[in-house]
C-alpha cells in the first residue's frame, strides 16, 4: 500500500492516531455511524503519511459536517450544501493540502447537488466522504434525497412519493473517476476504501452507508446486517473474481448486456466463468450497472467500484499557469499597466 | 489628397454618439473614434449603450446599440448628457436618440437604411426626412451603404462584407469633421485583421473613402478642433471600470504576496472582470468559473481559508444569491473581495442599465449582526484604485469587503494614469507565523482587533473555522450567550475601527456654508460637474462624494454639522441618505433621487440644488 503524490509534503516521523485526536467533545449521538468513521478516518490518515499539517477538512451543514471539528487538522465547517465549492477553492488556492470534504445525502444530494456533480465533473483533487443516512437528522427525521421510496418520515407521514437516487450512479453519470461504498460496521474495508481515495488522483467519492440510531435505525439493515450480509453484500477486489456468499460460492457474470447471479458448481458454472472487477477501467459501463445492484435479486456491491485514471483539474490549472508564466511578455502588474496602447501626457 | 478650406472651430469640449442597429459595430466605431482622441492628447469619457439581447430583432428601437464619447481639452467628468454630433445608421437609432441631440446638432445618416419598411418598423409615421422633425439640426445625409459598395467595387468582395464595412464609412465622416489622422486607425487595422489579411485593405479603403467623400460635400461647412488637455504630467490609457476593476485586484495581489483567486459566475454588468483575470494567468492568478454564484464564493472563501487573495465579482441579484456566504466569512473572519457592479433591479430588473440600488443590500442584506466593509468607487479608472484598497482593508482587517461600482463605471471608460507599482501603499496580511506558540484562531490585535491568518500547511496552526459561533480567542464551538454578544460586538468593532485606516471624507468648496451636496459612487462625474458649475456662478454650496461607505469617514458626522441643508443625490430611492439619517440623525437632509435606469444629467441636478438654495 505505498504511493506518494508528489504534490503533498510527506511527514518526516510515522504519525499515529493520536495526532489527528481533537480536544473537542465529539457530540454525535451513542451509536451512530460517525464514531466508527471518525476512528477510520484517524487511523487512515497517519498511514496516508502526509504531514499533519497538510490536510484540510471541510464540511457543509449536517450530523456529519460536525467532523472537522473531531479531527485536528486544518478545518473549515461551511454552509449547507456548498463543503464541494468550498473545497475546491481550498484545492486550487494550495494544491499543496490533501483536502477531504466531509457530507451527508441530504447536504450533497439535495442543497449541494449542483455543487456535487459538477465537482465530480470536473475532477477536482478531493475527496469526499459522504455518509448516508438516508435522513436528515439534525433537523430530526425528515427524508432525503436517498430514502427509499415509501419509507414514512416525518415529512411523508404516508410515505415518500419521490424516488432516491442512488449515489454511485449519480457520480458515474457526473462521469465521475471514483466511487466505493462501505458500510459503517466494516471499519477495515472503511479504512481500505479511504486509503485508495486518497491514492487517487480526482474526485473521490466514498459512500459509508451510515447507520442513524435516531430516526432511521437499520435502514441498511437489510443489507449489511450480520444474518444477511454474506448473501447481499458482493466486496468487490480489484483484479479478483465477483464472488460473494458465505462460502464464496457465488458471483457475477455478463449475461447478454446484463449482469446476472450464479452458483459456482451448478449448471456447469467454475471461478472462470466469474467477471473479474478492473477498479481502473476507463469505461464506466460495468462500474455503472455493479453501483446499480441492490437485493433481492442481486447482492450490493462494496468496495472500491471505480477508480479511473483522467487529468485533475487542480493539476490542469498549474499546467495552464506555468504555459502562461513561461510565455506571456507579461510578468508583473507593471508590465500590465504599460501593456498595449498608452502614451504621455 | 486635397483638402478644401474649411474653417477650422476650436471647441474646449464635444459628445459625440455612434448609434445604429445591434451588429452595425457601433461600439467598434466609438471605441475606435475615442482612442485616437486619447492619442492625440484629449481627456474623455466613454459609455456604451446596448440593449441586453444580443441580436434584437434587426431596424427596431429595442435593437439600438450605442456608443458616446465626451471628449475635451479640459477635465473631461462625464460621459456627457446632451449630444453635440449624432451618428445614427438606420431609421430607429435615430428616433431613440434624437432626445438627446442638441438643437443645431450634426446628424450624419445613412440615407439608404431610410427604406420605407425600416422606416415604419423604427415606429415612424412618415420619414423623419419628410416631416419637419429635422430642421434644427445640422443634417449630413449621405447614402453610406451605396458609397461603401461603391468604393469597394474593384476588390472583388460579396455584398455582405462590404455592407458590414460601412460603419468605417461613417467613421472616415467623422475623422474628416474631427481633423484627425487616419494613421493610427490604419495601424489598428493591421494588427486586429493580422489573421484576415484581406479585411486591413477593405477597412482601409473604406475609411479613407469616408474621409474623401466629407471632403467634398457642401453640408460640412467647417472643421472642428479639440485641443489636447492639460492633464496631470504622466503615461495614460484608456481603461474601462471593469478592466480597471481586474487590475487593481491583480496589483492588490502582487503587492501583498498572496495568489489572486477568483470564483465568479457569469453576469451583466460583471463579466467582464472575470473574463479579463482569466486572461492573467501569468502573473499566478487563478480564476475559477464555477456552477453558480454561489458556488462562485463558496471557492472564494476556501481559497481565502487556504491562503489566497479571495475575490468574487458579480453584480444584484448575484449578490443576493452569495448573502449567506458573505455571513460564513463574516464569522470566519476570512478576508475576501466582492465586487459587484450595480445595474437595475429588483430580480432581473434592467441587466444593462445602471443604478445605485444595491446599497442596501451591501450594507445589510444578511442574516444574523453581519457587518461588513463597503467601499464604491466614483469613476472609471478610480475602479482600480478602490479595487485595491478593498483587497488592503479585506486582508489587513481580516474582514470581507463589498466593492459597490456599477454598469455606467463597469462599461463606462475614461483616462487613466498610469501608476508604478512602488508607489501604491504597501499590503501587510496579518498572517501568523509557524509554531506561533501565543496563536489562537481568535485571539486579536489589540487596536486593530484583527485575528491572524493562519494558512493551512503551516506547522503548529493546525485550526478549524466555521459558520458555528465560537468562543473568543479559542475558537472552541461556543453557544454561551455571553460570549456570543462579546463576538458580536468584537465583529462589529473591528469594522468599526477600519475607519482609523481610510482617509478624512474631502469636501470640494468650503466646509460649512448654506447646502452641502451628497453623493457616493458612479455618480461623481455629474454631481462634480453640477456643483462646480454652480460654484463658478458664485453659488454657496460644496460638495462631498464619498468612497468609504461602511465605516464612514471619522469626520463625517462634524462636517455634516456645518451646513444648513444637505442634499443627498442618488440613483435609488434614498438609500445613503437613510443610512445618514441613522447615523446621524439631524433635520435637514433632503433626498434628489433617479431610478429610470440612466445617470443624472447635469441641468437636472443645478436645477435642484438652485431651488433648495432659493427655499428659506
Amino acid at each position: 500500500m505505498d504511493f506518494v503524490n508528489m504534490t503533498v509534503e510527506r511527514s518526516s516521523v510515522q504519525l499515529t492516531k493520536a495526532d489527528f485526536e481533537s480536544d473537542q467533545m465529539v457530540k454525535w449521538c451513542p451509536g451512530c455511524g460517525g464514531h466508527a468513521i471518525l476512528s477510520a478516518v484517524e487511523r487512515v490518515f497517519p498511514k496516508i503519511g502526509y504531514r499533519k499539517e497538510n490536510f484540510c477538512l471541510v464540511s457543509g451543514i449536517g450530523c456529519s459536517s460536525r467532523f472537522p471539528y473531531y479531527v485536528n487538522t486544518y478545518g473549515i465547517h461551511g454552509i449547507h450544501g456548498r463543503a464541494a465549492a468550498i473545497s475546491t477553492g481550498v484545492k486550487i488556492a494550495n494544491p499543496r493540502l490533501s483536502v477531504w470534504t466531509v457530507t451527508g445525502d441530504g447536504d450533497s444530494l439535495a442543497i449541494g447537488g449542483n455543487h456535487f456533480i459538477h465537482v465530480i465533473r470536473r475532477n477536482v483533487d478531493l475527496n469526499i466522504l459522504l455518509f448516508n443516512n438516508q435522513i436528515y437528522g439534525l433537523t430530526k427525521g425528515q427524508y432525503s434525497p436517498t430514502t427509499p421510496m415509501g419509507k414514512v418520515t416525518k415529512t411523508s407521514p404516508q410515505g415518500t412519493i419521490e424516488h432516491p437516487f442512488n449515489i454511485g450512479e449519480l457520480v458515474i453519470g457526473a462521469q465521475g473517476t471514483f466511487f466505493a461504498r462501505v458500510p459503517d460496521n466494516n471499519i477495515n474495508l472503511m479504512t481500505e476504501c479511504m486509503f485508495d481515495a486518497a491514492k487517487h488522483d480526482g474526485t473521490s467519492v466514498t459512500e459509508i452507508m451510515e447507520n442513524c440510531i435516531i430516526f432511521a435505525d437499520k435502514a441498511h439493515a437489510e443489507v449489511t446486517g450480520k444474518d444477511v450480509k454474506d448473501q447481499n453484500m458482493l466486496i468487490l477486489k480489484n483484479g479478483a473474481p465477483m464472488l460473494f456468499g458465505k462460502n464464496n460460492d457465488r458471483g457475477l457474470i455478463l449475461k447478454d448486456t446484463m449482469l446476472e447471479v450464479v452458483e459456482i458448481g451448478r449448471n456447469g458454472v467454475t471461478v472462470e466463468d466469474i467477471l473479474i472487477h478492473d477498479q481502473y477501467s476507463k469505461d464506466p459501463g460495468i462500474h455503472l450497472m455493479l453501483a446499480k445492484l441492490a437485493p433481492p435479486e442481486f447482492p450490493m456491491v462494496f468496495g472500491v467500484i471505480r477508480s479511473a485514471m483522467f487529468p485533475t483539474y487542480d493539476d490542469l490549472v498549474e499546467e495552464q499557469i506555468k504555459y502562461a508564466k513561461e510565455t506571456s511578455k507579461i510578468r508583473n502588474v507593471d508590465d500590465l499597466l504599460n501593456s498595449g496602447d498608452t502614451w504621455e501626457m | 489628397m486635397a483638402k478644401k478650406k474649411r474653417p477650422v472651430i476650436e471647441r474646449e469640449e464635444v459628445v459625440v454618439k455612434f448609434v445604429g442597429d445591434s451588429g452595425d459595430g457601433m461600439q467598434l466605431t466609438g471605441s475606435m473614434f475615442s482612442d485616437v482622441a486619447a492619442l492625440v492628447g484629449n481627456d474623455l469619457a466613454t459609455f456604451p449603450d446596448f440593449p441586453a439581447e444580443i441580436r434584437a430583432p434587426q431596424n427596431t428601437v429595442a435593437g439600438v446599440s450605442g456608443f458616446q464619447v465626451h471628449m475635451g481639452s479640459s477635465k473631461i467628468f462625464t460621459t456627457g448628457d446632451l449630444v453635440d454630433v449624432l451618428v445614427a445608421m438606420n431609421p430607429a437609432s435615430l428616433r431613440a436618440n434624437l432626445k438627446w441631440a442638441k438643437k443645431g446638432a450634426t446628424i450624419l445618416t445613412d440615407t439608404d437604411a431610410f427604406e420605407e419598411k425600416a422606416i415604419e418598423k423604427a415606429g415612424y409615421k412618415q420619414s423623419p426626412f419628410s416631416d419637419n422633425s429635422l430642421e434644427s439640426y445640422n443634417m449630413i445625409k449621405a447614402p453610406i451603404t451605396t458609397l461603401t459598395k461603391e468604393s469597394l467595387k474593384d476588390q472583388g468582395v460579396d455584398t455582405k462584407t462590404a455592407e458590414r464595412s460601412k460603419n468605417m464609412f461613417a467613421l472616415g465622416i467623422l475623422y474628416y469633421i474631427f481633423n484627425r489622422d487616419l494613421k493610427p486607425s490604419f495601424k489598428y487595422f493591421e494588427e486586429k485583421f493580422k489573421k484576415k489579411p484581406e479585411l486591413i485593405n477593405i477597412n482601409k479603403i473604406v475609411l479613407q473613402a469616408g474621409y474623401n467623400y466629407a471632403d467634398t460635400i457642401e453640408a460640412i461647412e467647417s472643421v472642428i478642433q479639440v485641443a489636447p488637455a492639460q492633464m496631470t504630467k504622466g503615461r495614460y490609457r484608456n481603461i474601462t471600470g471593469n478592466i480597471a476593476t481586474a487590475w487593481g485586484l491583480l496589483a492588490a495581489a502582487e503587492r501583498s504576496g498572496r495568489p489572486l483567486f477568483l470564483g465568479s459566475y457569469p453576469i451583466t454588468p460583471a463579466t467582464e472582470i472575470l473574463m479579463e483575470l482569466a486572461r492573467h494567468k501569468s502573473l499566478g492568478a487563478k480564476v475559477f468559473q464555477a456552477e453558480d454564484e454561489i458556488a462562485g464564493i463558496c471557492s472564494a472563501i476556501g481559497a481565502s481559508f487556504a491562503g489566497a487573495m479571495a475575490c468574487t465579482s458579480t453584480s444584484g441579484p448575484g449578490l443576493s444569491l452569495k448573502s449567506e456566504a458573505i455571513g460564513l466569512a463574516v464569522i470566519t473572519e476570512l478576508p475576501l473581495v466582492i465586487v459587484n457592479v450595480q445595474r437595475g433591479g429588483p430580480s432581473t430588473g434592467l441587466p444593462t442599465k445602471s443604478e445605485q440600488s444595491d446599497l442596501y443590500q451591501a450594507l445589510f442584506g444578511r442574516n444574523g449582526e453581519c457587518p461588513v466593509i463597503v467601499v464604491a468607487a466614483s469613476t472609471s479608472d478610480n475602479c482600480f484604485y478602490y479595487a485595491y484598497m478593498a483587497a488592503k482593508l479585506s486582508m489587513e482587517h481580516m474582514s470581507p469587503v463589498i466593492l459597490l461600482t456599477d454598469g455606467y463605471l463597469g462599461f463606462g471608460s475614461a483616462l487613466f494614469r498610469i501608476p508604478k507599482m512602488a508607489d501604491l501603499p504597501p499590503i501587510l496580511p496579518p498572517i501568523a507565523k509557524p509554531n506561533d506558540p501565543e496563536f489562537k484562531p481568535y485571539r486579536r490585535d489589540a487596536e486593530t482587533l484583527v485575528r491572524k491568518w493562519a494558512i493551512p500547511g503551516t506547522e503548529g496552526l493546525r485550526h478549524r473555522v466555521g459558520g458555528l459561533e465560537k468562543e473568543n480567542i479559542t475558537g472552541a464551538v461556543s453557544t454561551d450567550p455571553i460570549n456570543h454578544q462579546v463576538m458580536v460586538d468584537l465583529r462589529a468593532q473591528k469594522v468599526e475601527k477600519v475607519a482609523d485606516f481610510i482617509p478624512e471624507q474631502e469636501v470640494n468648496g468650503p466646509t460649512e456654508g448654506d447646502l452641502l451636496v451628497v453623493s457616493w459612487g458612479g455618480t461623481y462625474g455629474a454631481v462634480h460637474s453640477a456643483v462646480s458649475q454652480m460654484q463658478k456662478e458664485g453659488k454657496n454650496v460644496s460638495h462631498a462624494h464619498f468612497h468609504y461607505i461602511m465605516p464612514l469617514p471619522k469626520n463625517t458626522g462634524q462636517l455634516l454639522k456645518g451646513f444648513k441643508k444637505i442634499v443627498v443625490c442618488e440613483l435609488n430611492s434614498g438609500q445613503f441618505v437613510n443610512y445618514l439619517r441613522m447615523k446621524f440623525p439631524m433635520p435637514n437632509f433632503y433626498q434628489f433621487n433617479k431610478v429610470q435606469g440612466l445617470p443624472f444629467m447635469i441641468n437636472e441636478l443645478t436645477d435642484n440644488f438652485n431651488q433648495l438654495l432659493e427655499d428659506k
